[in-house]
């Protein structure tokens, strides 16, 4: 059934109408407008040197022809068809979509950082260096732990350079340490990294609360002793919960020299109220596109600083900023370090971003940030748990876990429920996800949404619920229906795919 | 705080809600002597304004090549980025988009990712192309890891000249799945890949055809790098290659103090299953109407877990827009006449520096970047000219001293390079 059926279009009239509806406007892809001759820059005529190259000049690349007005056109309708945190609520757990200041983006730009080249001599970046120094002290005086290093690219890259800097740590120790422990409740990055860095992935159980089994947690330390390397931890954890038991997983690690990896990616639940090196981390990873707020972007870029205990100080990547007295410079001969993790010195433009981000806040609204987040996440917990199943009792931390146990009988799925946000305007939570409950509905409000603005999203969550009490399962099937494309075919999509345009035969 | 909502008597409400008489009670699950007792040893929170100045009077104490005549290349290339790039992607709705798992509201990044991805692969000669990587250097490591599993050998090769940060990546990937780093200009009679940069570190372009037979006949595949993604509009495209990988980063994106820059990576369509990051492809909705979604996932982390061919989840989508906005800007024509341009500066440059008759010119044939000879020691050059607001070039140690050119190269800016390298020689 299509309740956006058009009845002008094609069939009545013959004409080509190219299907637009109200605000809901088609775009084609460049390569199905492009007209040869058509061009969207104007460069300065060649002069017509000789080549020097040493080979044939190539002919024909592949790409289309238009112009800029078609350019402009074409991306803003694209644009058009996205959902986006300053649209409207973005509850995806785990992910912390909030506000992105645009003050950041402004400072970003300015020429004297974005137009900086990263082998510039470091007599003349000396700001650039101090910003990248201010920023490991902040992040080091946030988690507690002394060694910072910013090169990492994303979260799981921040995570690889934490294992490797695990991994060095050992065999500078002449030890052999294969094992690494894993909860269950972890992103996925954390066994795929592990498994990078050559570990062999042991899996710890949550129990009934969400939390790390701790007896079942030191049965397996007990029988794997001295050959775990590390255990890597998300606290607070994906279940929305922070692993109470934190500081007794961190003594039961060091008595058999494991490291204790803690996955910061929910750190927007407790920054500014307790460090993890307080609690016998000893290594984390921040995501500055999470709690620091530089934008998703559609998918990065991202930026995953590390933070490390002084014992494993000397492991970190090169380049490293030193101080000497008033200058800054960049370190590259450091005769312990895993070695470079990436070109240059890491995401410098989301540096900038995130300390923009901090300074603005302060510690006063850093430690707000935190709790705002916690309170929001309570509130649409303590809203929704009489609507939807609750796995784990008791009050959660910056997102709050709900499962579609109780809509089993109305054949409406956690799928359903997300389909069914999107028709009615939001963004889904994270769904699926943990995977140490069936249907999982993870959501994260974050503290840049206001109270009325919880209540809105409770209200469509309490409505949802009710239809699917009273209408059931063939209402969700169709949702959503008022977006620029229903569901999609994506198995499909994965048996014969297409991953590029073709020229039409 | 400007960016919180909540007024304290929404919290007060909130919490009464909930039944709690302040926000610790929430938190009761932290050990309670390891709460903060007092707020981080940090600056309290700033005004918009005083954010700005505080690091304005940081930037401001940089030169930039905004404003200095630059010709480093090394890696990262200066080159004019069109307004319209900037706007596009500043756009809200894709500054401020999370990763497409939901495509129904998502349509927009899918369709730039897809187009993206056909740019890459057209411009690489290959069959597919990914949704990008962080930047060259992991896009290369991520290759040789690739290679490893494709071939089930350890080892790698590498040519000659290689990017020295992709060779240092490179290394630090390979000690997490063993294997060694030999090299040589031919292939190792066991090794996995056979990786050639192309132009190379110094400059110099390379034929992948010899290449090419010599992995044939090891079994060996072929990985092809570049630095410089322009190059792909004048040089033949590395189509002999199983991989191909690079920066993107000339296009659209911008210096950034070295990043984010935009990993590439694009191979031979039998070898998809096995790549890493993330895949747009082509389906229908339930309408029948053309769509776009994130594939093939089971090679992913967020899928597979440990058996996940890397373990990448954020790459660099909003730079990967920049890029194809840009491309598109571009098109066939420009991108190709855009690259030609880079090299008749470049031999502007390389003109211009020989006539100062104390640099010799290296190498025999370049694109937009050349290696050159001088008379003094390269680094107290390139502090000598830094010094007088010029940034000289990349010093290779010795007399030697690396330097490129770009369309943002002026004349003006050759002639004073030129004549200020006369004086300090």
């Amino acid at each position: 059934m299509t309740m956006t059926a058009t009845p002008l279009n094609t069939a009545e009239t013959k004409l080509a109408l190219p299907g637009h509806q109200g605000l809901k406007l088609e775009e084609k892809l460049l390569f199905d407008q492009s007209r040869e001759g058509s061009y969207g820059v104007d460069l300065p005529t060649l002069k017509g040197t000789t080549s020097r190259t040493g080979q044939p000049v190539r002919e024909t690349v592949g790409l289309p022809e238009v112009s800029e007005p078609q350019v402009v056109r074409h991306f803003v309708r694209l644009s058009q068809m996205n959902y986006s945190i300053d649209g409207g609520l973005f509850p995806l757990g785990s992910c912390t979509m909030k506000h992105n200041p645009r003050l950041n983006e402004k400072l970003a730009r300015l020429p004297g950082f974005a137009a900086l080249h990263p082998m510039q001599p470091d007599s003349t970046t000396q700001g650039a260096l101090e910003l990248v120094h201010t920023l490991e002290n902040w992040l080091a005086e946030l988690c507690g732990l002394p060694g910072i290093t910013l090169a990492p690219a994303a979260g799981a890259h921040g995570e690889l350079t934490g294992m490797l800097v695990i991994k060095k740590a050992i065999e500078a120790r002449n030890e052999t340490r294969p094992i690494v422990l894993v909860s269950d409740s972890a992103h996925g990055t954390n066994p795929a990294t592990a498994r990078t860095c050559g570990f062999d992935i042991v899996s710890v159980p949550s129990g009934d609360d969400g939390l790390v089994d701790y007896d079942a947690f030191a049965e397996l330390v007990d029988k794997h002793g001295k050959d775990i390397a590390a255990f890597m931890v998300t606290n607070p954890n994906t279940c929305g919960r922070f692993e109470k038991d934190v500081t007794r997983i961190a003594d039961k690690l060091h008595s058999v020299g494991a490291y204790f990896y803690c996955d910061g990616a929910n750190f927007n639940a407790i920054v500014g109220k307790v460090r993890p090196g307080d609690l016998g981390v000893d290594v984390m990873q921040f995501n500055l596109h999470k709690t620091f707020s530089t934008p998703h972007g559609g998918g990065g870029p991202g930026c995953g600083p590390v933070g490390v205990t002084e014992e494993l100080k000397k492991f970190l990547p090169i380049p490293k900023v030193q101080k000497d007295g008033d200058t800054f410079k960049l370190v590259t001969d450091c005769p312990h370090s895993i070695g470079r993790i990436k070109a240059f010195h890491g995401h410098f433009g989301m540096m900038v971003r995130a300390l923009a981000y901090m300074m603005s806040h302060g510690a006063d609204g850093l430690q707000r940030v935190a709790e705002d987040a916690v309170l929001n996440a309570n509130y649409m917990l303590h809203h929704l748990k009489g609507t939807f199943n609750v796995p784990f009792k008791g009050y959660c931390m910056h997102e709050c876990l709900l499962t579609d146990k109780h809509l089993k009988d109305k054949h409406v799925s956690t799928l359903d429920i997300a389909k069914g946000l999107i028709e009615y305007g939001y963004h889904p939570m994270t769904v699926y996800f943990p995977l140490v409950v069936s249907g999982a509905m993870l959501i994260e409000p974050t503290e840049t949404e206001s109270k009325q603005s919880l209540d809105e999203f409770i209200n469509t969550m309490k409505h949802l619920a009710h239809l699917a009490e009273t209408k059931g399962e063939d209402t969700f099937k169709q949702f959503p229906l008022s977006t620029p494309r229903r569901r999609l075919d994506e198995v499909k999509a994965a048996r014969q795919p297409i991953l590029k345009w073709e020229k039409p035969e | 705080m400007r960016y919180l909502p909540n007024t304290d008597a929404d919290r007060k409400a909130m919490l009464n809600a909930i039944g709690v008489a302040n926000v610790n009670e929430l938190f009761a699950d932290v050990p309670a002597d390891k709460m903060l007792k007092t707020l981080p040893d940090l600056p309290m929170h700033l005004g918009e304004q005083q954010v700005e100045a505080q690091l304005s009077a940081l930037a401001r104490k940089n030169l930039n090549t905004a404003e200095a005549p630059s010709f480093i290349g090394a890696g990262s290339y200066r080159h004019h980025v069109p307004a319209t790039v900037d706007y596009i992607i500043q756009r809200s709705e894709f500054l401020t988009a999370y990763t497409p798992y939901q495509p129904e509201i998502a349509q927009g990044t899918l369709m730039y990712l897809f187009e993206f991805q056909t740019y890459v692969a057209n411009m690489t000669g290959m069959d597919v192309a990914n949704a990008s990587m962080y930047d060259g250097a992991t896009s290369l490591a991520e290759a040789a890891l690739m290679a490893q599993r494709v071939t089930k050998r350890k080892n790698i090769t590498v040519a000659p000249n290689l990017h020295p940060h992709y060779l240092e990546t490179l290394q630090t990937y390979m000690a997490t799945t063993g294997g060694e780093i030999l090299f040589g200009d031919k292939p190792s009679a066991d090794c996995a890949a056979f990786i050639i940069q192309s132009p190379d570190f110094l400059g110099t372009p390379h034929s992948l055809e010899g290449y090419r037979k010599a992995c044939d006949e090891t079994g060996s595949m072929l990985i092809h790098a570049f630095t410089e993604v322009l190059s792909l509009g004048m040089l033949p495209a590395p189509a002999e290659a199983d991989i191909v990988v690079g920066d993107g980063q000339s296009i659209g994106v911008g210096l950034n103090y070295g990043g984010p820059h935009l990993g590439l990576f694009a191979c031979k369509s039998k070898f998809t299953r096995q790549m890493p990051g993330r895949l747009c492809g082509k389906t229908e909705d339930a309408d029948g109407k053309e769509s776009y979604v994130l594939t093939l996932n089971t090679r992913e982390q967020h899928i597979r877990r440990e058996k996940a061919t890397s373990n990448i989840c954020t790459n660099v989508g909003l730079c990967a827009l920049a890029f194809t906005v840009h491309m598109s800007l571009l098109g066939e024509k420009g991108f190709k006449k855009l690259a030609q341009l880079n090299h008749e500066r470049a031999c502007m440059l390389a003109d211009a520096l020989e006539a100062t008759g104390k640099v010799k010119l290296e190498n025999s044939t370049f694109f937009n970047e050349f290696t050159v000879e001088l008379t003094k020691d390269s680094a107290d050059v390139v502090k000598q000219l830094a010094e007088k607001g010029i940034l000289a070039g990349y010093s290779l140690g010795g007399k030697r001293l690396l330097v490129s050119a770009t369309e943002l190269t002026s004349e003006d800016d050759i002639a004073t390079f030129a004549k200020t390298l006369k004086e300090v020689l």
